[in-house]
């Protein structure tokens, strides 16, 4: 927009490039699919999965996003021992595979639960977690940290300025509702939501292990059906279609109600405590903090609890496992956010903004089984596909991750752009200080969580592996699930303890290094 | 397309460089070649006989196996796949990929089992496992089992071999009678799971009475765990086999290697570790016959088991059944 025209140039073409290889990687393996299939329809059944998966969906990330609500705010107007901590161990249930997750919730809210023996021994009658509510419990402890995170992060970009002025007004709570948080949380709310809802739309094992029988068909698991029972890649392919096309409803929509907030530009200070003094704020911040940290960390605690003794048996595979973890969760990081900021940076130049951002989300609608399949087709004429396990996992991984960073870092890109651009290009900033000094140190704190939840979901995926890895290419979650598939539970305990600490240590390091010195 | 095309150059000239030993791929569900599983002593028992390497690639499942080696078709470079059941073999021949393998090996299989294309490797029969410590007096018949307050865990005949061998087990039992047994099953059902793992996994954690696994799931509960406690019920109806099975390839570039491996898979070296690792029944029972815990095991008195071609096609329509029984 205001920038000379040679790095308008650069950035929006790198920006189109990133975008053209989201495209193939999502619409081109669909593609791939299709072409082999020759023919695509759907099954009668299908009309009532695409209702069940939309429903759980739009349910689950409404919940999630309201009830984040709170908890944020609490977080963000709160300083307490321990707050740093506490924000980063709320994250952990985003990056814990599923698998391993619902056997944690099933140890809280199960039927032999901490719940119910809890409910059983005051005389009172013992509820079942498996159904609907079970499916959008389960998306609900899945989501809310992410959404969490995304809304404390709308909080703490309202520049520390506008909560001084709002205090020197006389502000009231509402007041500061009303001028401050209300818009921001018009601009913030709609793309929390519409993430959730467009990972749960993709739900699959969730669905099915609580959603209690048939009724609890998603898409995904309809996906999965046809490419592995039916070898109708055809149906497949359509079902896949129809996920981009939920999801292109969802983004068009959230679009509309976005509104950017014109807050204008502040000194960078963090805000400090401000409002909320009364002792019926203060109570609720503590109620919401409290009952989120227990929800979220109380599985996960009772989950560890049970692999510890499994710690000082684990099975010689588990060592080359982590490498592998690692290694692929390093690289796909890597490009992930570089691919991400330049995105952001096309973006926020303006042009082609539109087709970009939504290039940017179409792979939280992909289904990984048909993207991996795609993959599959394509690359197999050329070369042995399970010679490339890693490769092709750290690929599909950065694809599906990219959205994520994307949402977390554009608004701060935007924010820099509106407060700096103009300041910026009229003393002639240099393309490189204008990365260097102005761009990335605001970008620190988004940019260490984003990378902290590429790297740890990397490490926690199942996704494509499952499809391509031979006995060479064994990744942690693959381990988890090939001992539970023979019989060996605790065994599988304790290797899920082993990868849930080396998602959470990875998360940690890369979340503590984005905010450190930056809260002062 | 560069680095595919690179990458292929460069494994064909690393191909070259080993070419002077043979390779025999065999394509195989992941537990099948896990470090705790048969793979490691079968890959060593046969090399010792093939002047050859042979290398396990695997998929998740049999499911995942035919779907595979169907993406791949003649390009796959498996010459061998082993894990499939006769719930899907009908499916794997029709495909056209497979070769018949033209041998006769005798095996100790409750029913006679003669497929050209497919010969046998283990087998086993589908059953309800219970805690004894938890549930005194389990069901005898899916009639009982129906009318008694006893939850249970499923898995979904759409996503899973056990869930599709459940389907079966009914069809077998109760023929048009299925879809009111089925409704009766309806409130014993706690959830129905994307697998076994995730059922057996539930089920070890108290969530159910009862899991559909295998008669032989608490043999490994008493030689690996020393864990009496579990057992598999006996129905009156008779429980349901399934049979796992490998095949050749017909594209495979080493058929007389793949015809060995198959011959090998009746061997007593290839059959006595299928017990305890894989924790089924060997096609042929070793000489030194089967470990002890196997002898506490029940016997069904009656074994079912619909042909394979007739169990593939009325697997759309008892799905369909199945979804309407259940979503009621």
């Amino acid at each position: 927009m205001a920038n000379s025209a040679g790095k308008i140039g650069a950035i929006t073409t790198s920006g189109v490039a990133i975008a053209a290889a989201l495209l193939v990687m999502c619409l081109g393996t669909l593609a791939a699919v299709l072409l082999r299939a020759g023919d695509a329809g759907f099954d009668p059944a299908d009309a009532a999965a695409i209702r069940f998966t939309v429903a759980q969906a739009a349910v689950s990330a409404l919940l999630s996003v309201l009830l984040a609500v709170p908890v944020a705010r609490a977080l963000a107007r709160r300083q307490f021992a321990g707050r740093s901590v506490l924000i980063t161990l709320l994250g952990a249930p985003f990056l814990v595979p599923v698998v391993v997750a619902v056997l944690g919730l099933l140890a809280v809210f199960g039927r032999q639960g901490v719940l119910n023996t809890g409910l059983v021994t005051l005389g009172l009658p013992a509820v079942s977690i498996y159904g609907f509510h079970g499916v959008v419990l389960a998306h609900v402890f899945f989501n809310l940290p992410l959404a969490v995170r995304m809304i404390l992060q709308g909080w703490q970009a309202i520049p520390a300025e506008r909560f001084r002025l709002g205090s020197s007004l006389g502000f009231a709570p509402s007041d500061i509702l009303r001028h401050l948080e209300r818009p921001m949380l018009r601009e913030v709310l709609p793309g929390a939501a519409l993430v959730i809802f467009t990972l749960c739309l993709s739900s699959f094992a969730v669905a099915l292990t609580l959603g209690g029988g048939p009724r609890a068909t998603t898409v995904e698991l309809a996906i999965y059906q046809a490419l592995r029972f039916d070898f109708d890649l055809g149906r497949a392919a359509m079902l896949s279609a129809t996920q981009y096309a939920l999801c292109a409803t969802a983004v068009l929509l959230s679009l509309r109600f976005v509104q950017t907030p014109g807050f204008g530009a502040g000194l960078d200070r963090t805000a400090i405590t401000w409002g909320g003094l009364g002792r019926w704020h203060r109570l609720s911040d503590g109620v919401a903090i409290g009952l989120a940290s227990l929800f979220l960390i109380l599985p996960l605690a009772l989950l560890a609890a049970r692999g510890l003794p499994a710690l000082f048996d684990l099975p010689a595979a588990v060592w080359p496992a982590i490498a592998r973890s690692l290694i692929v969760a390093g690289v796909c990081t890597a490009l992930t956010t570089i691919a991400a900021i330049l995105l952001a940076a096309a973006i926020v130049q303006g042009r082609f903004a539109k087709m970009l951002e939504f290039a940017g989300m179409l792979p939280l609608a992909a289904s990984g089984l048909v993207l991996g399949t795609g993959l599959f087709l394509i690359l197999h004429p050329w070369v042995a596909v399970e010679r490339l396990t890693l490769p092709v996992t750290t690929l599909v991984n950065a694809t599906l991750a990219l959205p994520f960073v994307l949402r977390i870092i554009l608004p701060t890109m935007r924010k820099i752009e509106a407060d700096f651009g103009r300041l910026a290009t009229s003393i002639n900033l240099s393309s490189f200080a204008r990365w260097r000094w102005l761009i990335l140190p605001r970008l620190r704190a988004p940019l260490g969580f984003a990378t902290g939840l590429v790297a740890a979901l990397s490490i926690g995926d199942l996704g494509v592996v499952a499809l391509f890895a031979g006995d060479r290419g064994v990744t942690l979650p693959l381990l988890v699930q090939r001992l539970m598939g023979a019989y060996r539970m605790e065994a599988a305990a304790g290797v899920a303890l082993v990868l849930i600490s080396v998602s959470f240590a990875v998360f940690w390091l890369l979340d503590w290094g984005g905010r450190w010195n930056a809260d002062a | 397309m560069k680095s595919p095309l690179f990458a292929a150059g460069f494994l064909a000239l690393a191909n070259l460089a080993a070419a002077e030993t043979p390779v025999l791929n065999v394509l195989t569900y992941d537990s099948f070649a896990a470090e705790w599983g048969p793979g490691p002593a079968v890959e060593k028992a046969f090399e010792a006989t093939c002047a050859c390497d042979l290398r396990f690639v695997t998929a998740g499942d049999g499911a995942a196996l035919l779907a595979r080696i169907r993406l791949e078709g003649e390009a796959s470079e498996a010459d061998v796949v082993l894990g499939l059941d006769t719930n899907l073999t009908a499916a794997a021949a029709a495909s056209g990929l497979f070769a018949p393998h033209g041998q006769t090996i005798a095996n100790d299989l409750p029913v006679p089992f003669a497929d050209p294309v497919f010969l046998p490797f283990d087998w086993g029969y589908f059953a309800f496992v219970y805690d004894k410590t938890k549930l005194a007096t389990p069901p005898a018949s899916f009639e009982a089992l129906a009318a008694a307050d006893i939850k249970i865990l499923i898995q979904d005949p759409r996503a899973s071999t056990p869930g599709l061998g459940l389907l079966m087990w009914v069809k077998a039992a109760y023929g048009d009678r299925s879809d009111e047994i089925w409704a009766g099953l309806a409130d014993n059902i706690v959830t129905v799971t994307p697998g076994w793992s995730e059922a057996y996994g539930l089920f070890l954690e108290g969530e159910a009475d009862m899991v559909l696994s295998y008669t032989t799931s608490p043999a490994y509960h008493l030689i690996a765990e020393s864990d009496d406690s579990k057992a598999a019920a006996a129905f009156d109806e008779g429980h349901y086999l399934q049979i796992e099975v490998a095949g050749k390839l017909a594209a495979s570039d080493q058929p007389a290697l793949a015809d060995a491996f198959l011959a090998f898979m009746g061997s007593e070296a290839f059959q006595a570790v299928i017990p305890e690792t894989n924790w089924m029944y060997p096609a042929k029972t070793p000489s030194a016959g089967l470990p002890d815990g196997f002898k506490t095991l029940i016997v069904p008195a009656k074994s079912l088991l619909i042909p394979a071609d007739q169990a593939e096609a009325m697997r759309a329509k008892g799905i369909e059944e199945w979804q309407t029984a259940l979503a009621k």
